[in-house]
This record gives C-alpha cells, structure tokens and sequence, in this order.
C-alpha cells in the first residue's frame, strides 16, 4: 500500500501589502491647504470663521471615535465643551479684570470672588482644568453607566439629560456664569489684544495643528489593538466580555477621551469667538455636532472632520442668505441623510469608488 | 410646613404631564425601539389645538381640545411612523436622530403659522379657585392623567389588541408566528402614544403659555422618565413619572431651579446603579 505522501499545500508567504499611500498623501494635501493655502486666500473675518468650524470639528473627531468606532452615542459633548470654555473663559475674564471683579460680577450684585474662581488666575491651572474637567466627568459617568451595562439609547439619553441640566445650572447661577449671557468681552489673550487679526490668525493655525495632532492621534488610537477592541465592544460586547476583556473600561476610556478633545475645542473656541454660553453648549448644539458627523461619515475620522467643517459653512451660509428656511433645510438634511445615506458623505464616496472599482 | 404643602400640587401635575408624555415614548421604545424625539412637538401640536380651538370654544377650548387634540396628535403619529420610522425599527440611535430633524421642521413650522412669541390659552372658569392648596386646573391634569392610566390599563389587560400589543412588546417574532399583523400593533401603538402627547399638551395650556420649542422643555424629562421606569412598564412610568415630578418640584423649593435638574440627574445615575434597567423588567433570556 503505497500512501501517496502528498506535498502539503505550500502557504505562501504573505505578500506584505504595499502600505497605502492614499490616507496619508491626502492628509498632507489637507494639511497643507489648512496651514499654507487658507491663511493666504481668506480675509480675517473668513479665517476666523474657519477657526471657529475647525474648534467643531475636534468635537466631531471625539464624538465620531466615541459613537462611530465606538457605538456610544453620545448627545452631551456640548457639556464637555462647556466645561473647557468656562475654565478659559474664567480665566480670561480675571485676567481682564485685573485686582477687580470680572464686568458681569459687578452687574449682579457679586461683592468678592467666589472661591471657585480664585485658581483660574493662574493659566497653567486654568488650561489643565480644561482638560482635566471634562475627563474627570466624563471618566466618573462613564465608569458607573458602563459598569451596570447601560448602553445604547439609555446612554443617549443620560448624556442629553446632562446637557440639559448644565444649561439650567449656568443660567440660573448668575453671578458665577454669567448667566444666559455667558463669558464675553474679553480683551486679552495671553499678553495679546484678542481682537487684533495676528491675535486671531496665530488662533487659526493653533487650532488647525491642534485638530491634526488630535486626528493623528485619533488614527494610530484606530488602528492599534485598543481599536479594534473598541470596534470589538461596538458590535459584539458581550462577545468581548466572554473573550475575558472588560468593555467598560474599553468604553470608558474612549468616552473620556472624547471628552477631553470637547474640552479642548470649547477652550480654543473662546479667544477665536470671543464668547461662551448655555445656548452654545445645549441639547440642540450637541445634537447639531452629532448630526454632522452622521454627514460627514461617522464610521470614518475623516468624515467627522468633514461633517462639522461643512455643517458649520451651510449654517453660516444660509442663515445669511436665507434664515427661514435654514430650519427646514437643515431638517431635511438629516432626514434624507440618515434614512437614505446612514455612511454619510465618506461612505457615498467610498461606495462610488469600489463600484469603479469593480467595473474596471 | 406650609411651603412643602404649597408645593405637592406642583409637583404632582409636572408628574402627571410627565407620565401622560412617558406612556407614548415608553411604548414605542418597548415595543418597537424607537427613540421618538418628535415626540415633543406632539405636545407641542395638541397645545396648538386648544389654542385654536378658542375661536369655536371661547373659555370651553381646553374641554373640546382633549379628544381633537389626541386625534391630531395621534394622526401625526401615525403619519410619521408610516412615513419614516417603520424603515428603522430596531435601530433606536438612527431613529433618535431622523426623528430629531422631524421635530426641527415641525418646531418650524408652527413659528410659521403661530408665530414665534409665545400664546396664552384662557381656561375655563370653573377651573379657577382651589380646594385647600390644590389649584383646580392642577387637579384637573392630574385626573387626566389618572383617567388615561386607567384607560390604558383597561385597553392592555381587557381588549384583544392590547393583549396583541402586549404579546408584540413580549416577542415580536412568536407573535408574529402566531398570526398577529405586527404592523397594524405597532401603527396602532404609535397612534395611542402620540395622542397621548396631544392630551398632555392641552393640559400643559392651563399651566403656561404655549410656544413652538413648548415640547422641548419635557422631552428629556420625559425620557428619564422611561430610562428609570423600565421600557415598556406601566406601572414602572406611573411610580418614575410621581418621583420624577415630586424630586423635581422639591428640589427647585429646597435648593433652586437650578440646582434641581442637577440633582435629578444624579439621582437617576445612583438609582442606575442598583437597577440598571429601571424599576421593572421584561424578563427575558435575549443577549442583547
């Protein structure tokens, strides 16, 4: 009996895959149009404007890491980004009002600075705040939410109850907020007239490196074993519990994490702005920033970016040129987009290609 | 002692609107997961009606608006639910926020043809006076929020279709399997839940002014309301709804208005932490 001794398949050596140059190049093209080209096409006002959408578009970056890699919707980023503003905004508003009271103080009747607000002279503590605040919240509802296994909808709506929540604790506490009205008339940035355009263009540039180190930061986060973990517990988080890993803490870090990048952008946007208040921080402007990542594309990081920037130019665009009807438009945006196009700008665009792709 | 009496009665009809809010959300999310945030501006549009109905009703409005009201609010309902949601059940994120653009139109749409101040909608005048510290027209919702109860009751445990609805929120698919038009049920407890909003929003008129971001102001407390009740309970959104309500109001007198929402919040994460899932349960093995 002659047992034909057949060869064992040989398994090919994995062809490495050329790396994709692709991702890379057009984040150098975007860079490169952000630093270079913008600065140098756009009047003061236009670049400010831009400013504003990029500080945006950092929220979008932690909101499409926490829901789109993530599964985690959350409708509160607004609080976050809040809390980042306030500590600047605190901050810039002592600075301002040198040994006195800040303005609104004086208008409400305060007669001494409230304790809270004594350490905010300082800007090292002030800036460190912006990010440990909103990490610390957001760490301390994330480690008790996830840990009971409240997630999905439930956690959608304790993220908006808490945004909502804040809006009515800073109106109501007028002499330390400010009020409805907020922080605003600021005149001092770091040494600088706030209003000066060199003020506001080294802004510009701040917040456009600022938004890359994050996107960068946000990519390797997505491409390491922590993201496909994340991915892991987004489709399947029981599945990853049986596999012995703890998707709370998977969660809770990722949630902290894009508080953290709300912190920052509420920070940024303060001098470029020059205001913070509820209405900037509410249920409907977090629900907005929600929104533009599910236009842009949330599953992509890219596509966060791309959302809030494009959101941010159609709301300035069409409350100018027609305030009425930017309701409905905006209305029938996310209907048509979430019904018709769930993947968003990203995913139209990558769809069309892999169709070419396959014609060809 | 006096104030803590004074303030029962706030407390008490904030529950009632909250519970007569809750019961259509807690439905349609148990039933058929979907997060409805257009479910505000239901409130919003049975306000309206009242309001409208003024012209035909004088000082009667608010009698004849409660079953136009929950008709016009129910219709809505179910035109949103045939137009839009069915193609999203079971995806609450989506629905959550699809129907948020519906409710930006909607908000839109009443500025355009009410206006955007604020509008007043007189109330009868036998609701005016009180008996001991309970204002009649706060006595009047919470009647109308114990009627609806009762009658949802009845409608769930009594009728054939709410024992279908009951089976569909229990297993859609067995349910399915044994011959029951799923989709007629879930039409149907879009229609119910909607109305309710509507009633809610007419007795929200003997209370305060009416405005086009009016349904705003109790969505989010509304939908704590479900989170802490447990979906699709009865009983969990009757007993939330009271605690809600009588935090919420004691909160405000104890410390202040601003504080109270704080508070309530904290309250929820806490009371999350030894039940997870609300107060009660729908039993089942599902791995979600």
């Amino acid at each position: 009996m002659t047992a034909t001794l057949e060869k064992p398949p040989v398994t090919e050596a994995p062809v490495k895959e050329p790396r994709d140059w692709r991702g890379p190049a057009l984040f150098a093209l975007v860079a490169v149009i952000g630093l270079v080209v913008m600065p140098l096409v756009l009047e003061p006002f236009r670049l400010g404007l831009l400013a504003k959408y990029l500080t945006y578009a950092i929220v979008a970056l932690g909101i499409g890491l926490a829901w789109g890699q993530g599964g985690m919707l959350t409708l509160g980023q607004g609080v976050f980004f809040g809390l980042g503003g306030y500590a600047m905004g605190m901050h810039l508003k002592l600075n301002d009002a040198g040994d006195g009271l800040p303005d609104f103080m004086v208008w409400s009747g305060v007669e001494t600075l409230p304790a809270l607000w004594e350490p905010f002279r300082n800007p090292v503590f002030a800036i460190a705040m912006v990010v440990v605040v909103p990490g610390a919240i957001a760490w301390l509802l994330g480690t008790l939410v996830f840990r009971q296994r409240v997630r999905g909808a439930y956690f959608a709506i304790l993220t908006q109850a808490l945004a909502a929540a804040m809006v009515i604790l800073l109106v109501g506490q007028q002499g330390l907020t400010g009020g409805t009205n907020g922080l605003t008339n600021f005149f001092e940035f770091f040494g600088q007239d706030v209003a000066a355009d060199s003020t506001q263009r080294g802004l510009y540039f701040t917040v456009a490196i600022v938004l890359g180190v994050l996107f960068l930061g946000a990519w390797q986060l997505q491409r390491s074993r922590f993201g496909r973990l994340l991915l892991a517990v987004r489709d399947g988080e029981d599945r990853v519990r049986f596999l012995g890993y703890n998707p709370a803490t998977v969660k809770t870090i990722t949630f902290t994490l894009s508080a953290v990048m709300a912190g920052i952008a509420g920070a940024l946007f303060v001098p470029i702005v020059g205001i913070i208040s509820p209405a900037l921080l509410g249920v409907v402007p977090s629900l907005e920033l929600v929104v533009a990542v599910a236009i842009g594309g949330r599953f992509a990081l890219a596509g966060a970016v791309l959302g809030a920037v494009l959101m941010g130019y159609a709301k300035t665009y069409f409350s100018e040129e027609l305030p009425d009807a930017w309701l409905y438009l905006q209305g029938a945006l996310f209907i048509l987009v979430i019904g018709l196009a769930p993947k968003g700008i990203i995913g139209i665009i990558s769809s069309l290609r892999r169709r070419k792709e396959a014609a060809a | 002692m006096e104030g803590i009496l004074n303030q029962l009665p706030i407390g008490l009809s904030i529950a009632a609107v909250l519970l007569l809010i809750a019961l259509g959300l807690t439905f349609t999310f148990g039933q058929m997961g979907v997060i409805n945030m257009a479910h505000g501006e239901f409130i919003m549009a049975g306000a309206y009606t009242a309001y409208l109905l003024q012209g035909f009703a004088d000082r009667n409005a608010v009698l004849v608006a409660l079953p136009v009201a929950f008709l016009v609010a129910g219709l809505m309902g179910l035109i949103l639910e045939r137009a839009a949601i069915r193609h999203f059940y079971g995806r609450p994120l989506d629905t959550l926020l699809l129907t948020w653009g519906v409710s930006l139109v909607l908000q839109q749409v009443a500025r355009d043809l009410f206006g955007a101040p604020n509008v007043q909608v007189q109330s009868p005048t036998w609701l005016q006076g009180s008996l001991g510290p309970m204002p009649y027209n706060r006595m009047f919702i919470l009647l109308l929020a114990v009627g609806s109860v009762v009658a949802i009751w009845v409608y769930m445990n009594r009728s054939a279709q709410g024992r279908r609805m009951q089976a569909v929120m229990q297993n859609r698919q067995l349910a399915a399997t044994s011959g029951i038009n799923t989709g007629r049920v879930d039409q149907r407890t879009f229609f119910i839940g909607s109305g309710l909003a509507g009633i809610a929003g007419v007795a929200l008129t003997l209370i305060g002014p009416v405005g086009p971001t009016l349904g705003t102001y109790y969505i989010v407390d509304a939908f704590l309301v479900v989170v802490a009740g447990g979906l699709g309970q009865l009983r969990g959104a009757v007993i939330a709804a009271l605690a809600l309500g009588l935090l919420n109001s004691y909160a405000e007198f104890w410390t202040n208005a601003s504080l109270a929402k704080v508070i309530v919040f904290v309250v929820i994460i806490a009371f999350l932490q030894f039940r997870p899932q609300g107060l009660f349960v729908l039993r089942s093995r599902a791995l979600t």
